[in-house]
């Protein structure tokens, strides 16, 4: 019995959340709808865990939706590199709801905790469809009904400032745009080579070699990533959208939905088109490379000089796209190893971060850093963990920053580019800088003789800490992940030549 | 240019109007109902792209009662485009719904004035923009 | 049963203060539970560690293999003398801080003194996790834990002043460490394939000698902890910390982890053969020379105690890096006895700083005349400390200057002897008056109180028993490394 279902879970993956989703709408209380919420999102975690393990033992998984075999009918293929994006977006997705209960409580309006729920199953279905699936207008399909709850989601925010619909306004409009040009690239490359399975396109693009159609279906396909991605320069949308979302909702965003696009620039990049031709080679080089190194710099800087801790922290995370930009754009294996390892452990500490920013939002009503004095003595597990995350951000060693950091450098150097190894440390002393700021406010001002807060309730502070010790248990362990991310890397270059 | 090139890709040209026309609407309009109108626009011409290029010069619809040997279109970009139009109907419901939302919290939906307002919530009133 | 192998010693080295840290926080109610704690620990550590001398100065070199942290680098601690050496400092003047802190802290009834107790026993557990390491990934990663673990040291006292030396303390430190450090240790690993500590070194041969100047350069500007000019600035800084931790961690722990690892980077990872070959150390010598003397030049001008005394260590770790950068079997081992001889002298220095704080809350040096009549321990602690530092006979220091002289005439340096030299004569200029002022100098009334409260000519008026007598104990180990230097160089003598 369990074998045959387990023969399905790939399509579980995906359809287990989707149904789950309109259940909790349906739902009039509160409590049951998160319960359906959490039991839902661990099983995706647990089928994502198995999935993984059967890629390891047994190699790729190709499933046919409905018995269509490809590249007739929707392919999903998971492979290294989706399995192990998988299991970060299950389970961060499950930590997440896990903690949720008591923050929504706080910052969502009654009537709309239920739909809450349901658009957060909405969004992982997504998020894990756009993972799982080898096909490139199902891909569409399934980014956009991630970017569609999440904008709902961000929207929500409304309920404790009104500042959350007009950054939701303006995430869809840009997130639209980035959706439309991506499905004109796909178009374009269904008019050159008449097939939208990812493997048979690579092959087909192979044999059919360069042309302009091409061309313009990867410059199509890249800008419009790029916005879902919040590349450098087309990062506008993400301040406020991170800053005004439900702490929930920002927390589970920031560690999932730019990773999975990342993911799917990988996979366009690298399995589809291949960096044989010079076109591609040369973006890499000439565009993704400066718009890394700006990324890394220009919001690090301007991240210094927030006063609210999870603004600093969303221009943080665009700061951190450029580091997996930047490994991207050596088109090595040691820098997609790197980038990979990269979106792995930024999904963990950004995920931290936040969840504990949500935690001192619960108690103070504010994540103004002005707001957080002495906190360390009221709230010192919470502050721990901030702690924790943030120097996994600096990228101290035993984090998983480290790890990350380790290997971009190693990336670098290998491709015999001393001076971006200077500059990858560079910046991730800006993010010392930062994330200190708010460490020396909780640590060393005293707290105001009024405050009220105390300890985050256990609910949130177990699944924070779960995060933090994963944060250290993939730092001092990175076998595990760096094994699985070479894996990945290899299998990309080696698909594209 | 040929005039043969230019008048035998005419479905591109509409489709590239379009789409400047709506990407320009995006851009340049500041109530936010217009935007949303031409985002629509924009995708739309998308929308327009998927057919044309589905549909074969002389071909019936797909049906395969009309028997063997008949030249018929390509049916996949057309039903692929039946999804991106729920897709784009979506976005316009969501839209629509949070732009409510906004007047009712605003009082507005032109941007500028949006924008006033969040920077004198961001940093006090008295601060200019 | 399980026998106790040298191999468990070593592991047991690493854990018993971090298990003493764990129960020191839990007896956080329990001031005296505490403290016993601390002393029971800083005990076992110390029997543990001259377990494993034991067996280093016989030969052995025990090995700890723990996991696989990224493939190819493993986790992983060998005991070898350069190590063991500073293990042992560490470990035993850890007993010696332990009561001198108590005394401290509580006659200066400081705050958070769990958390200072705490803290203290995670950078010791760093301080040997880095002695130990076996390759120069693990090095690093405790050099970074020592950063951090020491940083609410350095900011115990949580006011802005401290708060300015914490940025500095860790600004300077992280930047180098991350900045360049783990820039030049990821080069090497990149050239070599490997970061393990072997004998000769690892780069000989697959590094191409134009680059070998620049990564040396990395590896010593990355090492922040050595003070070398000019990232030197965060040692200072860091003075704002209560006496013990400057004494501690800025004399003996942090700072010799520092010269520990230039010295443990330019004979294992680059191989003093090599260096010497390539000629790629000479910049560096002459930077440490300048260091000596700039440093010493600095310490004359400050009248803030611990300030002439940071001034003074960041000239006397150069010693290190220069024994190091003249890349001579001689230079080496002298490198090696200063990271003893001078723990053991600046440790004395410091507490008395400390010692002359706690009785009578004197920092500038030109209030303290004739002190010494009424804390005349201390400051004959004082003198002997001085006198080892500047290096003269019957004091250990002695020893160490002695060898770096001679490891500068192997390589005919003339000019290095003369900076030596030059550098002892300072030495005298800036801790000397300090010893004369105390005895010879007439107090004035006003400085010690009223005559009516206080009689400033008569009787004592040292610090608490607890804070005089590590202090005394410090001066005499000054006295009988001059005559038992013999061992710590035939043991160091096996390394190069």
């Amino acid at each position: 019995m369990l074998a045959q279902i387990s023969l399905h879970f790939p399509a579980l993956q995906v359809v287990l959340p989707l149904i789950a989703s309109p259940i909790c709408m349906v739902l009039r209380r509160e409590r049951a709808a998160w319960g359906v919420a959490l039991v839902v999102s661990w099983a995706s975690f647990l089928i994502a865990a198995h999935l993984l393990i059967q890629v390891l033992d047994e190699g790729v998984i190709s499933y046919h939706m409905g018995g269509w075999p490809p590249p007739w009918g929707i392919e999903y293929r998971i492979d290294a590199l989706n399995a192990f994006v998988l299991l970060l977006v299950s389970g961060i997705g499950a930590l997440v709801i896990t903690y949720a209960h008591k923050s929504v409580i706080a910052e969502i309006s009654p009537d709309n905790r239920c739909r809450f729920y349901a658009l957060f199953l909405l969004s992982l279905a997504g998020l894990l469809g756009v993972t799982i699936t080898g096909d490139a207008f199902n891909v569409f399909v399934f980014l956009e009904i991630a970017s569609l709850s999440t904008y709902v989601m961000v929207a929500l925010g409304a309920g404790h400032d009104k500042r959350a619909l007009s950054s939701s306004i303006s995430y869809l409009i840009a997130g639209t745009i980035g959706a439309t040009f991506f499905i004109i690239g796909v178009g374009l490359l269904y008019m050159a080579t008449g097939t939208l399975n990812m493997m048979d396109l690579a092959a087909r693009i192979a044999d059919l070699g360069d042309s302009r159609t091409l061309r313009a279906a990867f410059a199509f396909i890249v800008v419009g990533i790029g916005l879902k991605l919040a590349i450098f320069p087309l990062h506008l949308w993400l301040p406020n959208a991170y800053t005004y979302a439900p702490s929930v909702v920002t927390s589970f965003v920031a560690a999932t939905s730019t990773k999975v696009a990342v993911y799917v620039l990988m996979r366009f990049v690298f399995t589809v088109f291949g960096t044989r031709f010079e076109f591609q080679g040369l973006t890499l080089t000439y565009l993704f490379l400066p718009l890394a190194l700006l990324g890394m710099f220009v919001p690090s800087i301007v991240a210094v000089f927030q006063e609210n801790a999870k603004r600093m922290l969303a221009y943080s995370s665009i700061a951190q796209i450029g580091y997996m930009l930047l490994g991207i754009s050596f088109a090595t294996v040691a820098g997609l190893s790197a980038a990979t390892i990269h979106l792995f452990n930024h999904g963990l500490m950004k995920g931290t971060l936040f969840m504990v920013l949500g935690a001192v939002a619960y108690r103070l009503r504010s994540t103004d850093i002005a707001s957080m004095a002495g906190l360390a003595s009221l709230m010192p597990w919470t502050m721990a963990a901030f702690v924790g995350g943030g120097l996994s951000l600096i990228g101290v060693p035993l984090t998983v920053g480290f790890i990350s950091k380790w290997f971009l450098i190693q990336a670098a150097l290998e491709s015999g580019q001393w001076w971006i190894a200077a500059l990858v440390v560079i910046s991730s002393l800006i993010a010392a800088v930062y994330v200190w700021r708010v460490v020396e406010v909780a640590y060393l001002q005293p707290a105001p003789a009024d405050s009220q807060a105390t300890e985050a309730p256990l609910s949130m502070l177990i699944p924070i800490w779960v995060l933090v010790l994963a944060n250290f248990y993939f730092g001092i362990h990175a076998s595990l992940t760096t094994n699985m991310a070479t894996r990945a890397a290899e299998m990309l270059l080696g698909a594209g030549t | 240019m040929s005039a043969e090139f230019v008048l035998g890709h005419y479905n591109y040209w509409i489709v590239v109007v379009l789409m400047m026309v709506g990407l320009y609407t995006v851009m340049s309009r500041g109530n936010l109902i217009k935007k949303l109108v031409g985002l629509n626009i924009f995708q739309t011409s998308v929308f327009l792209l998927y057919i044309s290029i589905g549909k074969v010069k002389g071909a019936t619809a797909p049906i395969e009662a009309a028997g063997e040997g008949v030249l018929y279109s390509n049916p996949l970009p057309h039903v692929l485009i039946l999804t991106a139009i729920v897709v784009g109907v979506a976005t316009m419901a969501v839209g629509l719904a949070i732009i409510v939302r906004i007047r009712e919290a605003y009082g507005t939906i032109e941007e500028d004035e949006i924008l006033a307002i969040d920077h004198k919530l961001e940093f006090g009133e008295g601060v200019n923009a | 049963m399980i026998s106790f192998t040298p191999q468990i010693a070593l592991g047991t080295s690493l854990l018993l203060p971090l298990i003493g840290a764990v129960l020191i926080a839990l007896s956080d109610k329990t001031p005296n539970r505490r403290e016993a704690v601390t002393l029971v620990t800083a005990g076992l550590l110390f029997a543990d560690v001259l377990y494993l001398l034991v067996h280093v100065v016989n030969g052995m070199r025990p090995r700890l293999e723990l996991w696989e942290v990224i493939p190819g680098l493993n986790l992983a601690f060998e005991i070898e003398p350069l190590g063991m050496l500073f293990a042992t400092v560490a470990s035993g003047l850890w007993i010696v801080n332990s009561v001198y802190s108590i005394g401290y802290m509580r006659g200066n009834q400081e705050q958070h003194q769990t958390r200072f107790y705490v803290c203290f026993a995670i950078a010791i557990a760093s301080a040997l996790a880095i002695a130990f390491s076996g390759n120069m990934f693990t090095l690093f990663i405790f050099y970074e834990a020592l950063t951090l673990s020491t940083y609410p040291l350095v900011t115990h006292k949580q006011t802005d002043e401290a708060r300015r030396g914490g940025r500095v303390y860790l600004g300077v430190l992280l930047t180098t460490s991350i900045g360049f450090l783990l820039v030049a240790i990821i080069w090497t690993w990149v050239i070599a394939g490997t970061l393990d500590f072997r004998p000769g070194g690892i780069l000989d041969g697959v590094a191409e000698p134009a680059i070998v100047p620049v990564l040396l350069a990395l590896y010593m500007f990355g090492t922040g902890k050595a003070a070398l000019m000019p990232f030197h600035r965060w040692l200072p800084a860091a003075m704002v910390a209560p006496t013990p931790v400057s004494a501690f961690l800025h004399a003996v722990a942090v700072v010799k982890a520092g010269v520990f690892t230039v010295l443990k980077v330019t004979v294992y990872v680059f191989g003093i053969d090599f260096l010497s070959a390539t000629g790629a150390s000479q910049w560096l010598m002459w930077l440490a020379a300048a260091t000596i003397l700039i440093a010493s030049l600095v310490a004359m001008t400050k009248d803030n105690l611990k300030a002439r005394l940071a001034y003074s260590t960041i000239s006397q770790l150069s010693y290190v890096t220069l024994g190091a950068a003249l890349a001579t079997s001689m230079g080496v081992i002298g490198g090696g006895m200063q990271i003893a001889m001078h723990a053991m002298g600046k440790m004395t220095l410091f507490m008395c700083a400390g010692a002359i704080y706690v009785a009578t809350h004197k920092t500038q040096v030109s209030d303290m005349t004739g002190l010494g009549r009424v804390m005349p321990f201390t400051f004959a602690a004082f003198f002997i400390g001085a006198l080892s530092i500047i290096g003269l006979p019957p004091m250990g220091g002695a020893w160490s200057k002695f060898m770096l002289i001679m490891a500068a005439a192997d390589r005919d340096e003339v000019v290095i002897i003369a900076v030596l030299m030059l550098s002892s004569l300072l030495n005298v200029g800036y801790l000397m008056p300090l010893v004369v002022r105390g005895f010879f100098s007439e107090a004035p009334a006003a400085a010690l109180g009223s005559a009516a409260t206080f009689a400033p000519m008569r009787g004592l008026r040292e610090a608490p028993v607890l804070c005089v007598l590590p202090l005394c104990l410090t001066a005499l180990g000054c006295i009988a490394l001059f005559f038992y230097a013999e061992p710590i160089y035939r043991f160091l003598e096996t390394i190069v």
